[in-house]
């Protein structure tokens, strides 16, 4: 397998009290710290909000996995931490600093630190762009990374066997490519800066399952060797419980549940987590989803003009009339060092797991 | 599964869309490729057929060579595309727009570069009916807003208003479906409809289809890599690399027992029976190279059962069960586990 860095130099050793050092360290201070990250576009009537007072924690050389209803706000919380959105209120802070006051060469230092794997693999790739060219993009602003050319050439034919492309692919161009592939360039560009953090938006959505299985071995490898934390963004919950430490659940811009996965994935608190389990299709094709799913009722409430109460209550099967009057506490279920606390945002949350909710 | 027992009303058993022999070849600066390879396929009304393969493998240039879609670099160079009764790589372009909506409909894979940006949504998937219906602007836009309701968009009335860039990636997505079943086609051809969708609009999704299935009688061609909603959705599947179909069969029987050592490696793949903290188990290698595919297997090189045979003679569909081929020498070796 090839390298998996740029400084190709590091030995085992120097990587893993690298790693324990930033468990030290990550105890310390968290590498990303948002508080009541708040969201909104249009004006007036028409305004809607995306983001409603958003909280997460990461530290270093975590997996965070963040999933919630298509449309929740995931990909606008994405493009908050890369600060290509600012938000209305609240706070970012990575590694102890706002990005949003960062300046010129500070500015740029941070840039590299945290990458972005975009949703979108067909439109976020400029097409006049050859793959060299795009994975080697970062490299002409972060000219120390990877400093000769002859390093680059190697570098992009080494991102580009890690994503299980060819050296001869290197000088097609984005039309030539099938949405998996495009895909896999998008993920070899974030890695082209050893970055501390990447932010990943649906990176393996357009994947067959064996180069799926590829890329998270590479993802997993970067994590244990370099402690690169992860934002991973994803409908697919088989991946979510396999890759992530901690999940956070979103529902129409607000965070309602967070803890560890298997906490999340085997104790739902929140009724909006344990449909959502409930739902995911299983791959046994003689039992069907039906008998164990919990069809959520009524329409997707409108960002537009938001449940009083609580946002939930319009589609939760659990609803009763305090719901409607008084927003939900936050709710809190284990507290153990180890396992971190879990938490939802719901005044009845589930007490044992919600409709066989475990695979 | 209740949907196959139940009877074509149209009391045929004639394929809705029969595909037979697709060649597409690529013309790049390295010179030609061949990227589908002889490619046949059939649906019938009511039901379902699963396209799956790697990354990479022709299943997007399949499709749209079906719709007559494909982009200018790329050529049918062979076989058949037949669908009620005419073969329709032979239509001239007018009579083929006449067959794309209410026929032949297809979801594209790329949600965002197929929404023009420039244009309201609601105007968008309202002009099918424009043009094929002949409906005014006022009730194209009403039929719009009906099928935004369907596919499960918030307040569809007012968004009818928005640009493309204004939804989430999965409304996108949901947006190019109720574009796909605006005119109820005899065939939707589905790429990779639902992976920007969480699980619960995905099944609302699912549902969708299903309805619209059940009530128009409409074959539904779904290209997915998500294998539990192949499982659960798909009547037959077709798997293919590297351009060629190697297996074909029912789902349940292919999936409990595959008969295609690619097949098994992909099953092996799922992350439901992974562990965590160990690394997902996949079939090594890459694929080869469109302009160097070896004689003999394309899969030769990430095969665990390779022998001499496999190098020497290429192997070609043949019956393997009831309902089922397969494109590999030894493929009564497998054990599935
Ligand atoms: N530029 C924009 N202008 C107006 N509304 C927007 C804009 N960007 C996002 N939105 C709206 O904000 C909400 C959240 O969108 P976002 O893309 O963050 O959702 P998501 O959780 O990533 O969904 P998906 O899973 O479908 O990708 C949606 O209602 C969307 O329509
Ligand atoms: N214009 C082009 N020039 C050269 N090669 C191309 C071109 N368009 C596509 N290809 C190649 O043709 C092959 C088939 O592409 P296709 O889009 O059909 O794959 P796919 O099976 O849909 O993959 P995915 O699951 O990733 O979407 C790919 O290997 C791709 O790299
Ligand atoms: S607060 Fe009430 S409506 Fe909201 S999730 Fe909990 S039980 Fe359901
Ligand atoms: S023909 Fe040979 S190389 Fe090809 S899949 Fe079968 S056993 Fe493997
Ligand atoms: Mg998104
Ligand atoms: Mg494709």
């Amino acid at each position: 397998m090839p390298d998996i860095r740029a400084a190709s130099a590091a030995s085992e050793a120097s990587a893993a009290s690298a790693a324990s050092a930033a468990t030290a360290e990550a105890a310390a201070r968290p590498l990303l710290e948002v508080s009541g990250v708040t969201k909104s576009f249009g004006s007036g009537r028409r305004r809607l909000t995306a983001l409603d007072g958003v909280d997460i924690r990461l530290g270093r050389g975590e997996t965070l996995g963040l999933v919630g209803e298509s449309g929740c706000g995931k990909s606008t919380l994405a493009r908050v931490l890369l600060g290509l959105e600012r938000p209305d209120a609240g706070t970012v802070r990575f590694d102890g600093t706002d990005p949003f006051a960062l300046r010129g060469k500070e500015l740029l230092a941070w840039r590299r630190r945290v990458q972005m794997v975009f949703q979108d693999p067909f439109a976020s790739l400029n097409a006049r762009m050859s793959a060299a060219e795009l994975i080697g993009e970062p490299w002409r602003t972060h000219r120390d990374v990877v400093p000769t050319p002859k390093a680059r050439e190697k570098r992009v034919r080494e991102l580009l066997a890690l994503v299980g492309l060819r050296d001869s692919d290197a000088h097609r161009y984005p039309g030539e490519f099938s949405g998996g592939q495009r895909q896999r360039i998008g993920i070899a560009r974030a890695l082209a800066l050893d970055p501390d953090l990447i932010v990943c938006d649906e990176p393996v959505s357009a994947l067959d399952l064996s180069v799926q299985a590829q890329v998270l071995n590479v993802l997993s490898e970067l994590r244990e060797r370099l402690g690169v934390a992860y934002v991973f963004i994803s409908h697919d919950l088989s991946v979510v419980r396999y890759i992530a430490d901690r999940v956070t659940v979103m529902y129409l811009g607000k965070v309602i549940e967070h803890g560890d996965t298997e906490e999340v994935f085997d104790r739902p608190q929140h009724p909006y987590t344990s449909a959502l389990m409930s739902a995911a299709p299983v791959l046994d094709a003689s039992r069907t989803t039906a008998d164990r799913e919990i069809q959520l009722q009524g329409e997707i409430p409108s960002p537009f003009d938001i449940p009083s109460g609580c946002r939930f209550r319009t589609r939760c099967p659990h609803a009763e009339n305090l719901c409607t009057t008084e927003p939900p506490p936050l709710a809190t279920r284990g507290t153990t060092a180890a396992s971190g606390t879990h938490t939802a945002l719901c005044h009845f949350p589930l007490g044992v797991a919600g409709e066989s909710a475990g695979m | 599964m209740t949907r196959t027992a139940a009877p074509a009303p149209t009391g045929t058993d004639d394929p809705a869309l029969d595909v037979e022999g697709l060649c597409v070849d690529l013309s790049t600066p390295l010179g030609t490729v061949r990227a589908v390879d002889g490619v046949s396929f059939s649906v019938r009304r009511g039901r379902t057929l699963a396209l799956l393969g790697e990354s990479g493998c022709g299943k997007s240039m399949t499709a749209l060579s079906v719709v007559g879609l494909l982009d200018p670099a790329a050529r049918v160079t062979g076989g058949a595309v037949r669908v009620r009764g005419s073969d329709t790589l032979r239509l001239s372009p007018a009579e083929r727009r006449k067959l794309a909506g209410p026929v032949l409909s297809i979801v594209f894979q790329d949600a965002l570069t197929a929404l023009n940006p420039v244009q309201p949504v609601g105007r968008q998937i309202g002009e099918a009916f424009r043009i094929h219906r002949g409906l005014s602007r006022r009730e194209a836009r009403e039929k719009a807003i009906e099928l935004m309701t369907r596919v499960g968009i918030p307040e569809p009335r007012e968004r009818a208003r928005s640009y493309p860039h204004q939804f989430s990636g999965g409304m996108r997505q949901r947006l190019l479906i109720a574009m796909a079943v605006a005119l109820d086609p005899d065939v939707l051809i589905a790429d990779e409809p639902t992976t920007a969708l969480d699980v619960t609009v995905q099944a609302q999704i699912m549902r969708l289809l299903r309805d619209i299935q059940n009530e128009r009688d409409m074959a539904l061609v779904l290209i997915t890599h998500d294998l539990a909603v192949v499982a659960q959705r798909a009547d037959d599947v077709v798997i293919m690399y590297a351009g060629t179909v190697v297996e074909k069969g029912p789902v349940r029987d292919v999936f409990s027992a595959p008969r295609h050592p690619y097949t098994q490696g992909l099953l092996d793949s799922v992350p439901e029976h992974a562990v965590r903290g160990r690394p997902l188990p996949a079939v090594p290698g890459s694929p080869p190279e469109l302009s160097a595919v070896p004689p003999g297997c394309a899969f030769q090189d990430r095969c665990p059962l390779v022998r001499e045979r496999c190098v020497r003679e290429r192997p070609v569909l043949r019956p393997a069960g009831e309902g089922r081929t397969t494109a590999c020498h030894f493929a009564e070796e497998l054990t599935h586990a």
